[in-house]
C-alpha cells in the first residue's frame, strides 16, 4: 500500500514508471493521483525560475503536472498527470526540468530570479539578432516544453461528422439532468464529457440527492440515459472548439487509456458535431489564492485535495491547513477530517465567518482563525510551514503580527470561476459579476445556453434546477418537446453560503515587490509584482499585458491564473475588473493533437492522385512524374543513364526531326451546347466563334473583367450549337465555374449548358513531321492530305478500331495530330500509335520537354508566363484580340483603360544569353544598369527558361517593362549567386518565325 | 464553418460544398464603351464592403452548380437568408 493511500480504498494494482523510477497506483487512478498517492511532490520545474513545482488541481486546469506520456512513436507530449488515467506498464516523464526535477541546471538562473524580469526574453535575448536562433534553441531545451515523435505516428484516427438536436457539454449534474430533460422529448441528444466517468464534481462529493450518495445518483441517471437510443453518450470526450453556425468540434480518446497501439484500433476520434441547440455545462475551475511562494509543492486547490480523499482515496499529506475567502472550501476541511488525518486550523480572510458549515467544522473541534491572511508558505520542495496573520477587512494589509503553523498541506480557495471558454469561443463577451466574484458568459452569439456553474450559479440545487430547465428549453428549441420539465426537482442536502470574500492578492507584511514571489501564472511563473511592474512601464491594455508577461500563455490557457491576473492588473489601473475586462479565450480548450485534426486524411488519402489511362504504361517505361493540380503528369521518359537534360535533349530533336507523342488527356475539356452557345462563347472569348464551322477549332483567349489574361485554349465546332473548349490543366475548374458565373447571374437569357468532360476523353498528341505518316498507318477513313484536312481542322473518324475525333492544333509548332478517344480506350489507342510509329522512331515525350518546344515558338503558358497583370497585347498577342465584335466581350472595356494603354507595361520578349550555354533561372530579375547599386532599379523577370537542343543554346521568355521597342537591347540578370548574365532581348519566337511547319 | 442553405437544392450543407463569388446585385454596366475610366474603375473594383447586411454570391461547386444569392451579416457570419439569381433580398440593412 502507498503511504498516502486511505485504507479505505483499494482497487487492482497498476504498475507504472515516471521519470525512470517504479512505482504501483490502483485501478481508477490518474497518473496524478497515483504519484500523490506514492508520496511524489516534485513532478516538474517551473518555465522560467526552474523551481520544484507539485501537483496543484485535478483536472484540466493543472499548471505543473505537465507530462510526456510514453515513447517512441506514439509519445504525447504535455498531458497533464491529472487527466491521464492510469494503464499497466505507464511510462511518463516531466517535461520541464533537465537533467532532472531534482536537479536542475536551471535552479541556478532560478537563484537570480529577481534578474529575469517581464520582458526579459524581449530585452535581453533580441540582439543580437543573428543570435537569436541559439538563444531559442537553448530556451526551450531548458524550458522543456516536450518533445515531439520523431517517426510517423502508427496509430489510427478518425473524423466521424455527426449532427444532433441538442448537445450537452460536460456531465456533472447540471449536464447530466439537461440531457435527461432534453432525451425524454426524443430529441437526439450527445452528451460529452472530458473524464472517463460521467458525474463532474459529484464524484468527488459527500452530498445526498433524492437520498442518494452522489455516485449513487450518478450510476442511476447515466444507466437511466444509456437506455435511450436518441442518447450518444461520450465519455474521455472534450469539446474543444465552438465554431460558426453551431459546429462543434470534439475530441475522442479512444484507447489512450488502455496504452495500446493497434493497427485495427482507432487511438482518437474527432466528432464534428453539428448541433442545432447547445447547453454548456462545463463547470467552474476554483480559483487559487495569491500568496507568497503558492507554488511549493504541498500547496493545492481546496477541491483538488477534496477529489483526491474522496474519489481515488489518496490523501497528499498530514498536516492540512485550509486557507478560504468563502464557505465552500470548508468541505476540504471536513473531508481532510473523516479521511483522519490533522486540520492544523482554518484560516478565513473574513471576520466571523457565520455559515453553517463553519459551525460544523467548529463543532468537530477545528480551528477556524478568522479575518487572517495566509501570507507566506515556507519549505523547499515540500510545504513545511505556513505563515499567517491578521489582515485588514479589504484585505490589503498585514495588520499584526506573523505565526507560523506547522504543516505539510495547504489548500486554498478564493472562490470559483466559471469555465467561460466554449461560450467566449462563439465570441460572446465574458461580463464581470461582483454577487459570483466572477466573469460570466456573455450573451448568446450562437443557439447556446449556459447553465449551473459555468454560468455562474454554484450551489447544487441551483445547477440541478438551471440544468433541466436548459435541457428542455434547448430541446423545444430543436423542435422536439413543449419546453416542459418533465422530472420533479431532485432533493438536496446542502449547507446554506454566506458571501465570500473578492481576494486576489494576499498582502505580505513586505510590499508585493520585496515580498517573496506571489504566483499568479505558476505555468509561466508570472508573478504578482511582475504584472505590477508591467503596469509602471506603461503597459494599461489586459491584452498587452498578457503578452508583455506572459500572463495565460502556458498549455493551461490561464485557467487558474487569468482572473486573479486581471484583478490584480485592475487594482494596479486603479480600475474596476468590469473595466479592465478579459482577454479573449479561443479554440482548442486543450491541447489537440495533430493526428486527431488529420484523421485519415494521411499518406495516399492526403489528396487524391488523378491518373490518365496510359498512366501504367508511363510507369512501365521509366517515366519520372510530375504533379499538375492533382494530375500526375509524365515529366520526361530517360532511357538508361539519362539525366533530365540529355531526355529533354532527345526527345525535342525527335520532335522536330521525325514524330513524337505526348499524353495530352489533362487538359480541361468543357463540353458547350445550346442556340446560344456561339454567342456566348464569343461574349467570354477575345475573339469571335459566331462564323466558326463545324469541323473548325479556333485558339482563344480569356480575359477577367479587368482586361488580364485567365486563360487560354482552342474551341472547336462539332456541330450546329455544339462547341468543345480546351482549358490549361489546372483552369479547367475555375473556367466552368466562370461560364457557369456569367451565364446564370448575367446573362440568363442565353441558353447554353455547360458539362466537364475532361474525365471523358484520352488525348494523345501525334507531332513532328512524320506524323501524317503515323496516322495515316491506324485510320484509314479520314482524307489526312493538308487540302482536305487543314491546320486547325478537326474531323470524325476511326483510329486503330475506336472512333476518335483528331484535332489539328498544335503545341510544338509541328504538324500536330490530337486524337481523343472516349477514355478507356487510351491504352489501347496510345499503344497503337506506339507500334505505328515504331518504324519513325517515334519518340515519348513528357511535360519539360513539351515546355522547351513551345517556348521554342514563344506560345506562352497561363500562369507562368502571365501572372494575372497581363493583356494579350503585353503578351504581343493582339492579333487574338477581335476588333469588330458587336458585343463589348468579357474584359474588352479594360484594355482601354488608361493604365493598361501605357506604356513601360511589362511585356513579353525572347531572351538570348551571350552565352549560349548560360541558362538563366526562372524568376531571375532582369536591370539594364549591371552597374547600378543596390536597391537596383528591376526592370522585369524571367518566366520561362531552358537549354533548347534544337537551337543550340538557352532561350528564355522574359517580360520586360516597355520590352516590345527594346528589341536588340542588352539586359543583365543579377543573380543570388552573385554572377550576373547579359542577355539580348530578342523576338519571343525563337524557331521557324513564320509558322510554316504545323501548316505542311 | 457556416452551414449554408442552397435553394435550388433545399438542402442546408456544409461550407465546404460551395466557394464565395463576392458581392452580389452588381449589374455589368450594358453598355462599357460608353463609360469612363473612373465609372468603369467603380463597376470593376469597387464593393461596398459593409459591416452588417452584406448580399454576396455563393456558387454550389460540389453540389448543384448553381450561383445564388445570401444576406450575411458580417458581423456575426450569420446568414440571414438564402435566394436565388434574378430575385430580390427580403432582408435588407433598411429592414432591420
Amino acid at each position: 500500500m502507498s503511504r498516502n493511500r486511505l485504507k479505505t480504498h483499494t482497487g487492482a494494482a497498476i504498475d507504472f514508471t515516471f521519470n525512470g523510477r517504479a512505482y504501483q497506483g490502483i485501478a481508477g487512478d490518474t497518473l496524478a493521483s497515483a504519484l500523490l498517492a506514492n508520496g511524489v511532490d516534485v513532478v516538474g520545474r517551473s518555465f522560467k525560475y526552474a523551481r520544484p513545482r507539485g501537483i496543484f488541481g485535478h483536472g484540466a486546469e493543472e499548471p505543473n503536472g505537465i507530462i510526456q506520456l510514453g515513447s517512441g512513436a506514439g509519445t504525447i507530449p504535455n498531458l497533464k498527470a491529472t487527466q491521464v488515467e492510469l494503464y499497466q506498464g505507464l511510462e511518463a516523464s516531466s517535461v520541464n526540468g533537465w537533467p532532472s526535477v531534482n536537479f536542475d541546471v536551471m535552479g541556478i538562473i532560478g537563484a537570480f530570479g529577481r534578474l529575469m524580469p517581464p520582458g526579459f526574453y524581449y530585452k535581453t535575448f533580441m540582439y543580437p539578432k543573428k543570435l537569436w536562433m541559439t538563444y531559442e534553441h537553448f530556451i526551450r531545451k531548458a524550458a522543456g516544453l516536450g518533445a515531439t515523435p520523431v517517426e510517423a505516428d502508427p496509430d489510427r484516427y478518425d473524423k466521424l461528422h455527426q449532427h444532433c438536436d441538442v448537445l450537452v457539454v460536460g456531465a456533472g449534474p447540471t449536464g447530466l439532468v439537461a440531457a435527461r430533460e432534453a432525451a425524454r422529448t426524443g430529441a437526439r441528444v450527445i452528451i460529452a464529457d472530458e473524464q472517463s466517468e460521467f458525474g463532474g464534481s459529484l464524484l468527488a462529493s459527500k452530498q445526498t440527492i433524492d437520498g442518494l450518495q452522489a455516485p449513487a445518483w450518478v450510476a442511476g441517471l447515466v444507466a437511466e440515459l444509456r437506455a435511450y437510443s436518441n442518447v450518444q453518450l461520450l465519455p474521455r470526450s472534450t469539446v474543444f472548439g465552438y465554431y460558426d453556425h453551431n459546429f462543434l468540434t470534439i475530441l475522442e480518446r479512444c484507447t489512450d487509456h488502455l496504452g495500446l497501439t493497434s493497427e485495427y484500433a482507432v487511438r482518437q476520434r474527432m466528432h464534428r458535431v453539428r448541433a442545432t441547440q447547445v447547453v454548456l455545462a462545463t463547470g467552474a475551475f476554483e480559483r487559487p489564492l495569491v500568496f507568497a511562494h503558492n507554488d511549493i509543492p504541498g500547496v493545492m486547490l481546496a477541491s483538488a485535495v477534496s477529489t483526491y480523499v474522496n474519489r481515488y482515496g489518496v490523501a497528499p499529506g498530514n498536516k492540512l491547513v485550509l486557507f478560504t475567502t468563502n464557505d465552500n472550501a470548508y468541505q476540504s476541511a471536513l473531508d481532510w477530517h473523516h479521511s483522519g488525518r490533522e486540520v492544523v486550523a482554518v484560516i478565513d480572510s473574513r471576520s466571523n465567518p457565520s455559515g453553517a458549515i463553519v459551525a460544523v467544522v467548529k463543532a468537530l473541534g477545528i480551528e477556524v482563525i478568522d479575518g487572517h491572511g495566509l501570507i507566506e508558505a515556507q519549505g523547499n520542495k515540500r510545504v513545511k510551514r505556513a505563515l499567517i496573520a491578521p489582515i485588514n477587512q479589504a484585505g490589503t494589509e498585514v495588520t499584526g503580527a506573523v505565526r507560523p503553523l506547522n504543516c505539510d498541506l495547504i489548500a486554498c480557495s478564493g472562490g470559483w470561476s466559471p469555465a467561460v471558454h466554449l461560450s467566449s469561443h462563439t465570441g460572446a463577451k465574458p461580463i464581470w459579476d461582483e454577487s459570483i466574484v466572477g466573469f460570466r458568459p456573455g450573451d448568446s452569439k450562437q443557439q447556446e445556453r449556459s447553465a449551473g456553474a459555468c454560468r455562474g450559479t454554484f450551489d447544487l440545487s441551483g445547477c440541478l434546477a438551471e440544468g433541466a430547465r436548459a435541457g428542455a428549453d434547448a430541446a423545444k428549441l430543436s423542435g422536439q418537446g413543449e419546453g416542459n420539465i418533465q422530472f420533479s426537482a431532485c432533493t438536496v442536502e446542502e449547507y446554506q453560503e454566506q458571501p465570500q470574500q473578492a481576494l486576489f492578492l494576499v498582502p505580505h507584511s513586505k510590499s508585493t515587490s520585496r515580498a517573496p514571489s506571489q504566483f499568479v501564472d505558476f505555468q509561466l511563473d508570472v508573478s504578482a509584482s511582475a504584472i505590477e511592474l508591467a503596469v509602471r512601464e506603461g503597459f494599461e491594455s489586459v491584452e498587452h499585458v498578457k503578452r508583455y508577461t506572459a500572463l495565460g500563455f502556458g498549455t493551461d490557457q490561464g485557467k487558474l491564473g487569468n482572473i486573479n491576473g486581471m484583478a490584480i492588473l485592475a487594482n494596479a489601473l486603479d480600475q474596476s475588473i468590469a473595466e479592465t475586462g478579459t482577454t479573449i479565450f479561443r479554440p482548442s480548450y486543450t491541447p489537440t493533437t495533430f493526428g486527431a485534426i488529420a484523421g485519415r486524411d494521411v499518406n495516399d488519402l492526403f489528396d487524391p492522385e488523378r491518373y490518365t489511362a496510359m498512366h501504367r504504361w508511363h510507369v512501365e517505361k521509366g517515366a519520372e512524374f510530375e504533379n499538375v493540380g492533382q494530375w500526375k503528369r509524365p515529366w520526361y521518359f530517360p532511357l538508361k543513364g539519362e539525366a533530365l537534360q540529355d531526355a529533354v535533349n532527345r526527345e525535342g530533336l525527335a520532335v522536330r526531326k521525325s514524330v513524337g507523342i505526348l499524353d495530352a488527356t489533362t487538359l480541361g475539356k468543357i463540353d458547350i451546347q445550346g442556340p446560344d452557345a456561339a454567342e456566348f462563347i464569343t461574349r467570354i472569348y477575345t475573339n469571335s466563334y459566331l462564323k466558326l464551322a463545324p469541323g473548325k477549332c479556333r485558339y482563344g483567349v480569356m480575359l477577367k473583367e479587368d482586361g488580364m489574361i485567365f486563360d487560354d485554349g482552342v474551341c472547336a465546332c462539332l456541330g450546329d450549337n455544339h462547341y468543345l473548349m480546351f482549358t490549361t490543366t489546372g483552369g479547367a475548374a475555375g473556367v466552368l465555374a466562370w461560364l457557369e458565373l456569367w451565364q446564370q447571374t448575367e446573362w440568363p437569357e442565353l441558353q447554353v449548358y455547360f458539362t466537364s468532360v475532361t474525365d471523358h476523353w484520352t488525348t494523345a498528341t501525334v507531332t513532328g513531321p512524320n506524323a501524317r505518316k503515323v496516322i495515316a498507318k491506324v485510320c484509314s477513313d479520314i482524307d489526312l492530305s493538308n487540302d482536305a484536312f487543314g491546320f486547325m481542322d478537326w474531323r470524325d473518324g476511326t483510329v486503330a478500331g475506336v472512333k476518335a475525333r483528331i484535332f489539328r492544333i498544335s503545341f510544338t509548332g509541328e504538324l500536330s495530330y490530337e486524337v481523343n478517344v472516349p477514355a478507356h480506350y487510351g491504352r489501347h489507342i496510345w499503344e497503337a500509335l506506339i507500334a505505328a510509329g515504331e518504324e519513325f522512331n517515334i519518340t515519348p515525350y513528357g511535360t519539360e520537354t513539351m515546355h522547351v518546344l513551345r517556348a521554342e515558338k514563344g506560345f506562352i503558358i497561363v500562369g507562368q508566363d502571365t501572372d494575372g497583370s497581363m493583356t494579350p497585347a503585353d503578351m504581343n498577342m493582339d492579333w487574338v484580340v477581335g476588333k469588330n465584335k458587336t458585343f463589348s466581350f468579357i474584359g474588352e472595356r479594360s484594355l482601354q483603360r488608361s493604365d493598361s494603354l501605357r506604356e513601360n507595361r511589362k511585356q513579353l520578349v525572347g531572351l538570348k544569353t551571350l552565352q549560349g550555354k548560360d541558362v538563366l533561372p526562372e524568376g531571375a530579375q532582369v536591370v539594364f544598369d549591371a552597374k547600378q547599386s543596390i536597391p537596383m532599379s528591376m526592370q522585369g523577370h524571367v518566366t520561362s527558361s531552358y537549354y533548347s537542343a534544337n537551337l543550340g543554346h538557352s532561350i528564355a521568355l522574359a517580360v520586360v517593362k516597355g520590352g516590345h521597342s527594346r528589341l536588340g537591347q542588352i539586359v543583365h540578370c543579377p543573380l543570388a549567386d552573385g554572377r550576373t548574365i547579359a542577355a539580348e532581348i530578342v523576338s519571343s519566337v525563337f524557331y521557324d518565325p513564320k509558322g510554316e511547319r504545323q501548316h505542311v | 464553418m457556416l452551414l449554408i442553405h442552397c435553394p435550388h437544392c433545399q438542402e442546408h450543407r456544409d461550407e465546404e460544398e460551395f466557394s464565395y463569388g463576392g458581392e452580389a446585385h452588381i449589374v455589368r454596366p450594358l453598355e462599357p464603351e460608353a463609360l469612363n475610366d473612373q465609372e468603369w474603375g467603380d463597376y470593376l473594383f469597387f464593393r461596398t464592403n459593409s459591416r452588417g447586411i452584406h448580399h454576396e454570391m455563393w456558387y454550389h461547386a460540389i453540389g448543384c452548380r448553381r450561383y445564388f444569392n445570401a444576406t450575411r451579416n458580417t458581423v456575426t457570419y450569420e446568414i440571414l437568408e438564402t435566394y436565388k439569381t434574378g430575385t430580390q433580398p427580403r432582408v435588407t440593412g433598411d429592414s432591420l
